[in-house]
């Protein structure tokens, strides 16, 4: 399935016709709400932790250059090879290469949005390479040939009837809605697939410079198979999911899964610091890493704009977003969906490709208050969008309509004049501008005749006499 | 005590009735208001859209016009919103610069001067009716302010106040947005209409006449119960002004 920002609001349009879509997306969103809010209640010192994540990001952010050697170093000693990929070809042929040397002929992958990022499956596929996802909601969207609709629930816009008819059709099994059935038929058709693999490539959620770690948050174990089963493993990064040392894990450790699932812990935390095979007769015979950077090093040149990399990709401004809670993830074109990803689509893809996700929002500030690490989203929607009016991708009209509302505006005897004018228009004929999309169901405020200003003055002239 | 009406455009145009209201209420506990001449738009509209550069002269001539009042106060948390935080963004003279800093510490919204500056909680009037309260996502989120809106609707006698489901879920307005992404607008508005007629109030109280102007749009579309309501508005009538 290939999307495009640039269609975001007919995806909108569509999705908002969706009466299935909607009802999953919004049963699963409401859900997510609940689960999240009953564990944070349950700690008093959620905002501490979310001031303390967003401190250490941002001093991670400000040193990101100190600390990534120091993991590269880290990882040499460890016996891991580091490879730097700045952009998604780069770190595509990287993969290849590693593929190449091990004579890999099939990949599983756990869950990452990373490679999601450098579409990597579409590429190891066209390269002979099998390549399967082993995550249950990733490797039905793959079924799909779709794309995640959610950062941490990959197949949210699902419901459990659709991965019955998913399965039936694409496996050829009996048809069932039973979870457990489901669940059953996906971990056998894995578990072939695990044993045979001769590659597996994941994603990260941190990495810890000090000591040249790999850490992955995950509930079902397909990650650890992943890592653990073939012969060669290769961890994809972006650059910014770095932490100092393991003194700054815990903080994350809590508010990721909260955030992400409403869970106080996930199943399983897996640390990778080294190939095993050697010491120990288990685990890969090679461990690669691959750095991305991919735009994110220009991101982090602006000092307001950087803390948009601080996200540790939970979801929960997703869950939190009335837009997103109506129209699911697929909606907005990209990887990254939802409040995040309008923040990062012109910043990934150019201010052309995303001159319209910066608007797919009403700057509720839903999101700001349940990000764990307290990314201010609504502010740096603003300042795209006035980045994305600056290199002149918005309508000539608007521009200049609002060139002709400011002039005015400064002059307050045209402004109200202006402004009078609809009032008086409106009374001679009582719809004069019906604004086409806006009064479709909703009817328009009537201008009042007067005004505030004339009001007040009478009212003081009143009183006075 | 004076205060310096700042008078948002909707106010000003659309909704006059509930600045009006605003000024009764604050006569009511002795606080005397002044409209200052020639105020026009605090720039917001533009400033939402990404127009920054194009707002920097009304944002200066609005800092100008109110740095040296002793209060200024709004009907509306996301005009207040505006000046208090955003006009930071701006570009503004560096000569600027104090006073804007001394605006952004006198500037309220309306309940939240009527809570947090003078002090009043209980005006002491009667409105035998339900209402339920909406929260603006710029006075709840930007500004902090919820507690203030709902202790004065409490405090009105003979009220009976429900709560909503989800009453911070944002109405789907957006300024703009509203139109440019009307159906998802529109959808929005019609999850918080949902909720307003669950909860069986007649009337819907808000303290920004965008969100009410969105709510009310959609209620009367529909032919839905409840009517929208200003906070001041609620306030004067619960008075008999």
């Amino acid at each position: 399935m290939e999307l495009s920002a640039l269609k975001t609001k007919v995806y909108i349009k569509e999705a908002l016709k969706d009466e299935r879509l909607r009802d999953a997306v919004d049963k699963a969103t409401q859900t997510a709400i609940k689960k999240r809010a009953d564990k944070v209640q349950q700690i008093p010192y959620w905002e501490e932790l979310r001031h303390k994540a967003h401190a250490v990001k941002r001093q991670v952010m400000e040193n990101l250059d100190t600390y990534l050697e120091t993991f590269e170093q880290r990882c040499q000693d460890n016996g891991v090879v580091v490879h730097w990929a700045e952009d998604a070809q780069e770190a595509q042929q990287i993969i290849r290469k590693i593929a190449r040397a091990n004579n890999v002929k099939t990949v599983v992958k756990s869950k990452s949005l990373t490679t999601e990022e450098i579409h990597l499956n579409k590429f190891l596929i066209e390269n002979d390479i099998e390549t399967l996802e082993t995550d249950l909601g990733e490797y039905i969207v793959q079924l799909l040939d779709e794309i995640p609709s959610h950062l941490t629930a990959p197949a949210l816009h699902l419901t459990r009837k659709d991965v019955g008819r998913v399965f039936h059709e694409k496996l050829g099994v009996y048809y069932t809605e039973e979870p457990t059935e489901l669940l059953t038929i996906a971990r056998q058709k894995l578990r072939e697939k695990f044993l045979a693999a001769d590659m597996g490539i994941s994603g990260a959620n941190f990495a810890i410079a000090e000591s040249g770690s790999v850490v992955i948050v995950e509930n079902e174990a397909n990650a650890r198979l992943t890592v653990g089963l073939p012969r060669v493993h290769v961890a994809v990064l972006g650059i910014e999911k770095l932490l100092p040392s393991f003194r700054e894990l815990p903080v994350s450790l809590k508010l990721l899964p909260v955030s992400a699932t409403g869970q106080k812990q996930t199943v399983y935390v897996n640390i990778i610091s080294s190939p095993l095979r050697q010491l120990t007769g288990e685990g890969p015979e090679q461990v690669h890493v691959v750095l991305l950077d991919n735009g994110r090093s220009k991101i982090l040149a602006d000092p307001q704009l950087r803390e948009t990399l601080f996200c540790i990709r939970c979801g929960a401004c997703l869950n939190a977003c009335p837009i997103y809670q109506q129209v699911g993830g697929h909606a907005y074109g990209w990887v990254y969906m939802g409040p995040i990803g309008i923040t990062l689509i012109p910043q990934f893809l150019g201010d052309m490709e995303g001159r319209y996700a910066p608007y797919v929002s009403s700057l509720c500030g839903a999101c700001y208050h349940a990000c764990p690490v307290r990314i201010n989203i609504p502010h740096h929607l603003l300042k795209l969008r006035n980045e994305i009016v600056e290199s002149g991708h918005t309508m000539k009209v608007e521009k200049i309509g609002i060139k002709m509302w400011a002039f005015l505006a400064k002059h307050p005897r045209l402004y109200r004049f202006a402004t009078w004018f609809p009032g008086k228009l409106q009374k001679l004929h009582p719809k004069p501008f019906p604004a086409p999309g806006y009064t479709k169901e909703r009817a328009l405020g009537t201008f009042d005749s007067k005004g505030f200003r004339k009001r007040f003055y009478e009212m003081q002239k009143g009183k006075k006499s | 005590m004076k205060v310096a009406l700042f008078i948002p455009c909707l106010s000003e145009h659309l909704y006059p009735e509930s600045a009006i209201a605003m000024v009764n209420v604050l006569q009511h506990v002795g606080i005397e208001s002044e409209y200052v001449e020639n105020q026009t738009c605090c720039g917001q509209p533009a400033f939402n859209s990404g127009y920054r550069k194009e707002i920097i002269p009304l944002a200066e001539r609005f800092i100008d016009m109110f740095h040296d009042k002793e209060y200024v106060v709004a009907p509306s948390g996301s005009c207040v919103t505006m000046v208090r935080k955003f006009y930071y963004d701006l570009d503004i003279r560096d000569k600027l610069k104090p006073a804007l800093d001394e605006l952004a510490g006198k500037i309220f919204e309306f309940t939240e001067f009527l809570v947090d500056v003078a002090k009043v909680e209980d005006l002491g009037g009667s409105f035998p009716h339900r209402v339920t309260y909406h929260d603006s996502c710029h006075l709840n989120r930007e500004l902090g302010v919820n507690e203030q809106p709902r202790r004065l609707i409490r405090n009105i006698k003979d009220i009976d106040f429900v709560e909503m489901e989800q009453p911070d879920i944002c109405c789907g307005f957006g300024g703009t947005f509203s139109y440019k992404f009307a159906d998802l607008s529109t959808s929005m508005a019609a999850r918080k209409c949902q909720y307003i007629e669950n909860s069986g109030a007649e009337f819907c109280i808000g303290a920004d006449s965008s969100c009410l102007m969105n709510i009310e749009g959609y209620l009367r579309k529909h032919n839905m119960r409840a009517k929208t309501m200003h906070i001041a508005e609620l306030l004067a009538k619960s008075l008999r002004m």
